[in-house]
């Protein structure tokens, strides 16, 4: 117990405690509690019986009210504990109400009925996870079709995102030729133009290529993101000139040299970009909400979206997809959250 | 933008399903090289960059490029069409309608009075949010880079929310606002009133920053804890040696070497807080009524969403926010130009 206690409030300079170093585990602790809190609750909430999350003030946990098959009874019976009028405590279960009666049976002897007022009784409850919010809404909604659309947008944008920007990043860091700075500039100028002012155009030119509704629609308008060729360009420069110049006196073609060699030795910065192109495709949002009209096309932020304005009062359905949606992100995190976050303070992006 | 600092090497995971992805691709890129090479003899060898720039610059003229000079074609023209042959040339009409106001700074006195809650809405809203960012993640990043235990996992709790998407920011706070939420039973457990936090305007307003500080505070503390560690530490240990007490440390050695990270993290906070529009769509709204309502929600809206699509009209309001965007970003290159020079 000493040890334990020496052991959590050891600092990795020994000596004596300043009040900032309290004030900042409190900060800590108080961050903690404020953004872990949240995501936890929604995972609890997400495991609660409909009935359940409409209590007021709501349980900590997942509880339901223990249910019991009752001879003689088709359903299982819902169990309370009854206060009789001798003062005694007894668990029955209650077969009907009746106004302010209750009609409950000793499960020990269902023959017998007995007649209880309902404010003599309190539930027995029990914890009990809800996993059919999680399996109905496969069934009764399109979910795994928002699932596989967005598994599909994710996948195909970020390779075609990964070979398109590398192509260009390559042209950028290992030629020299005319216009070199204009296309430099025209990239920069990119940077600056979000698709929140070009909403209009690029749905006409969407509608042009006959696209809309299709998924290609969300996958094609971002594929060529400035942020990648940068990163990528960035990287290519370190690479040894020496090796693509032993590439051609070997007759490899440029193309090769791009495929066999540049990209296997970029597979760092590669693997930065795939990890924020998954980011970007698995959570966009306001793009695919102005181009997916038809319910078969939704991604799942699309639909979760949509679900909210239908189901507003099937909250236990909301949180389990809600959890459902996260979970993909969460695991990215909990394997790559080192390697991110040294990606963005490299780079400065998001 | 980028730095030159070393990318750390990919962890053996991603590389595993990397190379699960890339053999189909490679079967491609293999029957590619062939006319790859045919094109090389023709044009030579330093002209294939063109060919390799090809493909990222198709995309951007005709995803950022083209749809810039249709935005400007959209603004100037009028009618419910979509194709701009079946659109008349109205010149500055829509521009002026935006603008047609009694006094721009009361928006019901505006003709489009939407757009100008919108305005209004997104100034307030930014100015709170940059603010209040700033400050909490300024103390964020510094309290994580004091010397305490388990830094790695507190930096952790303050970062994941950014990864979240922005509809599963907003239904995880919506559940514990709702009016039998978490929040209102803490609050009737201590002996309050419940309080209907999304339907009371000035509420709302609170709670969308609040939630935006909490989505994306990680971000801009991930910026400013880099700029922290960059401080050389030579400079406080001098300053402990002379027994300078820990805020004149911040003020004279912290704060202002700290400045060119700060600077990049207001101007990116500017320059989002006014694109702001997910989380806030799916959790208010915009509402109640227009307490809420952004300047992009409205461009979505007046486009998309409402029963009278008008092209015209948003193509002019994603001209104006893109002006102003184009300033800010003016700014952060200045910025970033001050903070090469220091």
């Amino acid at each position: 117990m000493n040890r334990l206690a020496r052991m959590a409030v050891a600092r990795r300079n020994p000596g004596r405690w300043h009040w900032t170093d309290i004030a900042a585990y409190a900060y800590l602790a108080l961050g903690v509690v404020l953004m872990f809190g949240p995501v936890l609750w929604l995972g609890i909430s997400s495991f609660k019986t409909q009935a359940g999350l409409l209590e007021f003030p709501p349980s900590l946990l997942p509880m339901s009210q223990k249910e019991l098959r009752v001879e003689g009874h088709a359903q299982p019976l819902p169990l309370f504990e009854v206060t009789m009028e001798d003062g005694s405590k007894r668990v029955l279960a209650q077969v009907r109400r009746i106004g302010i009666q209750a009609q409950m049976v000793d499960p020990a002897n269902p023959g017998q009925s007995i007649r209880v007022p309902i404010d003599k009784r309190t539930p027995v409850r029990e914890f009990k996870l809800a996993t059919e919010n999680y399996t109905e809404p496969l069934e009764r909604f399109a979910f795994m079709r928002f699932l596989w659309n967005s598994v599909f947008v994710t996948v195909v944008a970020t390779l075609i995102t990964l070979v398109i920007n590398s192509m260009a990043a390559y042209a950028l860091s290992i030629y020299e030729f005319r216009g070199k700075t204009a296309v430099m500039l025209m990239v920069i100028g990119t940077l600056m133009i979000p698709i929140t002012i070009i909403l209009v155009p690029v749905y006409l030119v969407i509608t042009e290529l006959g696209l809309v509704n299709s998924l290609w629609a969300v996958i094609l308008p971002g594929a060529a993101t400035p942020t990648g060729v940068f990163l990528l360009r960035q990287y290519m420069l370190t690479l040894p000139r020496d090796l693509i110049e032993a590439a051609r006196m070997d007759k490899a073609s440029e193309w090769q040299i791009y495929w066999r060699i540049v990209m296997p030795l970029a597979m760092p910065a590669l693997a930065v970009l795939a990890i924020f192109s998954i980011m970007w495709r698995w959570n966009e949002f306001l793009w695919p909400l102005a181009v997916l009209t038809k319910t078969e096309a939704y991604t799942l932020q699309i639909g979760l979206n949509a679900f909210q304005g239908e189901l507003q009062t099937q909250w236990h359905y909301l949180l389990a997809m809600t959890v459902v949606t996260l979970l993909p992100v969460a695991l990215v995190f909990v394997f790559l959250q080192r390697f991110i976050t040294t990606g963005i303070a490299n780079t400065g992006m998001k | 933008m980028a730095s030159d600092a070393p990318i750390p090497a990919a962890p053996s995971e991603r590389v595993g399903a990397a190379s699960l992805f890339a053999a189909p691709l490679a079967v491609l890129m293999r029957l590619i090289d062939w006319p790859m090479r045919v094109l090389q003899r023709l044009i030579g060898e330093r002209r294939m960059a063109y060919v390799f720039l090809l493909p990222n610059l198709v995309f951007f003229s005709l995803f950022v490029f083209l749809p810039l000079i249709i935005n400007f074609i959209f603004s100037v023209t009028g009618g419910a069409g979509l194709f701009p042959s079946e659109r008349p040339y109205v010149g500055a009409q829509q521009y002026a309608y935006l603008f047609d106001c009694g006094s721009f700074l009361d928006p019901s006195s505006c003709r489009e009075d939407h757009f100008w809650r919108g305005v209004s809405n997104t100034a307030r809203f930014t100015v709170f949010q940059v603010t209040a960012m700033v400050l909490f993640s300024l103390l964020t990043a510094v309290v994580l880079n004091m010397k305490i235990k388990a830094r790695g996992f507190f930096r952790a709790v303050y970062f994941f929310p950014v990864l979240l998407s922005p509809v599963v920011v907003a239904l995880t706070w919506k559940w514990i606002l709702q009016r039998d939420g978490l929040l209102n039973a803490a609050i009737t457990s201590l002996g309050g009133e419940r309080i209907l936090f999304l339907v009371d305007p000035s509420w709302a307003m609170f709670w969308i920053v609040f939630v935006s500080i909490w989505a994306h505070m990680g971000f801009y503390t991930l910026i400013l804890l880099a700029g922290l560690q960059a401080i050389p530490a030579d400079l406080y240990e001098a300053a402990e040696m002379d027994a300078t007490p820990r805020w004149r440390v911040f003020w004279r050695i912290t704060l202002p070497l700290l400045w060119p990270n700060m600077i990049v993290v207001i101007v990116l906070a500017l320059i989002r807080g006014v694109q702001t529009f997910d989380e806030v769509f799916v959790l208010t709204g915009g509402g109640p009524g227009t307490a809420t309502l952004m300047v992009v929600h409205y461009i979505y809206e007046t486009a998309f969403a409402n029963q009278v699509q008008n092209f015209g009209l948003a193509a002019a309001a994603s001209v104006v926010l893109g002006v102003v965007l184009f300033a800010l970003t003016l700014a952060q290159l200045a910025a970033s130009r001050r903070k090469g020079a220091a």
